[in-house]
Order: structure tokens, then sequence, then C-alpha cells
């Protein structure tokens, strides 16, 4: 990332080049699941081309096999609501053009997403989108029809896949995370997503994760309203504290974090959930002073 | 069934993909608003890396891979290239499961 500004287009098609690796491999296993599971040969290679959004594929391809389809649609469609938003985020990115709106609006998934707002330079941010875009949509067609056609080909936990990607994420959306507001909303809504995953389908914990923005962008005016749930304060840590009831209780997933998370890259808050943990558990006090040196942020 | 559910699910995945894409000119953001965008993407993001790091299923996702997500994070904290902490995540969630350790 550092040297990202330095050879930038060197550094880009390396990142992308990694990126691509772990989706071919990914894409592999969604493949020879469905395959596993009975499902004739054409529902990977089109749900991969045509939905072209790997979590709502597995998803939706278990609950296609128990004979599910309705639940198996309305399961994807929810993950996938997340799209608006991002669409919202990277428009000015893809483009004015129609061309480049219709295309570009398919090739949008969480890594592309998390690629762009690595970019500071428009011009940039337009390049990484469409580099990222494309690079992941072959890689990830490849991928599945390479699954389809060897069969079972490895676990992708076998070979730490499951840790790459929510750790690439983070590594991409660090940067970010220097801006203090948006450290954090994202951490707090990160907590409340990892706290509400147990007990909400999947997808919504992750949306969730949004009420922090909706607390720190409520007009001042309203204050007295808010203020019996605590959000107000001033405009930056308010919305730290506005979840800290949220998270608060988060010392509850702490045991989670607590094995690995916590302890060793605690300090790197960065990551969001990790620093989940000791930044939200801080509660009281936590809001100016303390916060700054347990986070990046 | 199965031919319809799936264009179903692309085509509602495009749309909102695309609605997003299209609202944003026709919304009038305030410059406040506007700001919060980035902001939404990142905390989107962040939820996703936390609950895909911490949770499988509707429990706990285990040692192996938190651990290696925490090694990548630490890593990237430290401005470790992105090849390197995504290989570093991978290789300690492979090697702590290579030791029987889920």
């Amino acid at each position: 990332m550092r040297t990202s500004s330095r050879t930038p287009d060197r550094a880009l098609l390396r990142d992308a080049a990694a990126i691509a690796a772990a989706t071919v491999a990914v894409g592999a296993s969604f493949g020879a699941i469905a395959i596993a599971y009975g499902l004739p040969t054409w529902v990977p290679f089109v749900m991969s081309t045509a939905v072209f959004a790997g979590g709502s594929q597995f998803l939706a391809v278990g609950l296609l096999a128990a004979g599910n389809p309705l639940a198996a649609v309305l399961a994807g469609l929810l993950l996938n609501a997340r799209h608006l938003p991002f669409g919202l985020a990277v428009a000015g990115t893809i483009g004015a053009r129609w061309r480049d709106r219709l295309v570009g609006s398919h090739l949008m998934t969480d890594e592309v997403v998390a690629f762009t707002l690595r970019e500071q330079d428009p011009a940039r941010r337009r390049r990484t989108y469409w580099l990222i875009g494309a690079t992941l949509f072959i890689s990830w067609n490849a991928g599945t029809a390479l699954g389809v056609l060897l069969g079972g080909t490895g676990d992708p936990a076998a070979l730490g896949l499951d840790a790459a990607f929510p750790a690439g994420l983070i590594a991409l959306i660090l940067p970010s995370l220097r801006d203090r507001a948006t450290c954090a909303v994202a951490l707090s809504g990160a907590a409340v997503a990892v706290l509400l995953t147990p007990v909400l389908p999947a997808g919504l914990p992750v949306l969730c994760a949004l009420v922090g923005l909706v607390a720190l962008f409520r007009p001042r005016r309203r204050a007295p309203d808010d203020g019996g749930p605590g959000h107000r304060g001033g405009p930056g840590p308010e919305v730290g504290s506005g979840h800290k009831g949220g998270p608060g209780p988060e010392g509850g997933p702490g045991p989670e974090g607590g094995s690995a998370q916590e302890g060793g890259p605690g300090p790197d808050g960065g990551s969001g959930h990790k620093g989940g943990g000791p930044v939200h558990e801080g509660g009281p006090g936590q809001e100016g002073g303390p916060r700054k040196e347990e986070v990046p942020c | 069934m199965l031919i319809a559910s799936i264009v179903v699910l692309a085509v509602g995945t495009y749309v909102m993909r695309l609605s997003g894409v299209l609202l944003r000119d026709r919304l009038e953001l305030s410059d406040r608003l506007q700001r919060l965008l980035p902001m939404a993407a990142a905390t989107l993001l962040a939820a996703l890396a936390g609950t895909a790091a911490l949770i499988e299923g509707s429990g706990f996702a285990g040692v192996a891979r938190p651990a290696g997500v925490a090694v990548g994070a630490l890593l990237a904290w430290r401005r470790a290239p992105f090849v390197v902490v995504v290989l570093a995540a991978a290789l300690t969630a492979a090697l702590l499961r290579l030791a029987g350790i889920a």
C-alpha cells in the first residue's frame, strides 16, 4: 500500500494477482460444491456469471440443493442488499456513461469496493475499480469452471482461504480507518454485526452495522430525543458512544476475540472487529483520550 | 423452478447494484451526507470482515481462522504489502489446522 503510491501500476497488478489467485481457489470450491450437491452442471456457471457474488452463491446452492428455492432467492438477495449502499459510494468512480454504469455495476463486489476506497486520486480509483472488477470476474468464473471440471478439489479452509479474505478486506480498509470518525463508526458497526450474526439471518447483521452512521448523521437539533439512548454528544466521538451501548456487552463476544483476536493484534484495532473488543469495552472514558492510544485511527 | 430462482437472484442482485449507482445522481445529497458514503462502505466492509473472521454459521469460527486474520491484520497495520497480508493470514490458518488446531 505504501508502495502503491510510488510504483502505482506494478503494485496494483501484484495485488490484483494475489486476490485473483485466492478467488480462483474459492471459485473452484464453489464449482465443486455445486456439483457435489447434485445440481446440474450449468448452475454454477450461470450463477458465477450472472449473480457474481460469492457469499450469496454459496448460500443459494446450499438452499437450492435442499429443495428450497424461495429461501435461496430471499437469503441471497438479503445478503446482496449491501450492494446498494456500495453503489452509492462508488457511483462517481464507475463513470457517467451508461455503458460504464451498466457493466461496472455488475462488477461491483466487496473486494472491488475495498480496493477502490483505498485510492485517493479519482483517476487511479477508476482504473482500480475496473482492473480489480474485471480481474475478479474472470478469476471467479475461471475458478468455478475449474471446480466443476476437476470436482472436489480441496477445501478452501485447508488452504486458509477463509482467513485470507477477511484479512485482505482489513488491509484494504485500514487507510479509510485513519479518519477517526470513520474508524469509530466502522469499529462499532463491525461489533454490532458480529453480535447480531448468531441471531439474525445472513445479510442483516452487516446492514445493521450502518446504524452507527445514522447516529452520526442525525441533525443536531434532535439532540433531546436521542439524548435518551445516549447517542448525542459531539459529532465525532458520539458515534462511538452511541454504539457503545450495543457493543458494550461486547465483552460478550470478547471471548471469541479473546483467544486470538484481542491478544496480539488487539492494538491494531484497525482490523475492526478485533479492535472492536478493546475499544468498545472501554465503554466509559474511551471517548477521547484512551481510544487514541489503542486505535491507530 | 431452479432456473427461475437463479434468474431472480441474478436480476435482483444486479438491480441492487445498479440502483445504488443510478440513485447517486438523482439524490440531492448534502456535503455531509456525501462524506458519509465512503464511510458507509468502509463500515459495511469492516462488518463483513469482522463477521467473516469470527463467525461460521451462527457460532464461533474456531481458532485457526481468527488467528490467521489477526496475523494478517497485524501485518496490515504494520503496512505490509497486501500480498503479504493475504498470504500470511492464509498460511497461519492453514498451518494451525495442519497442526490439528481448528
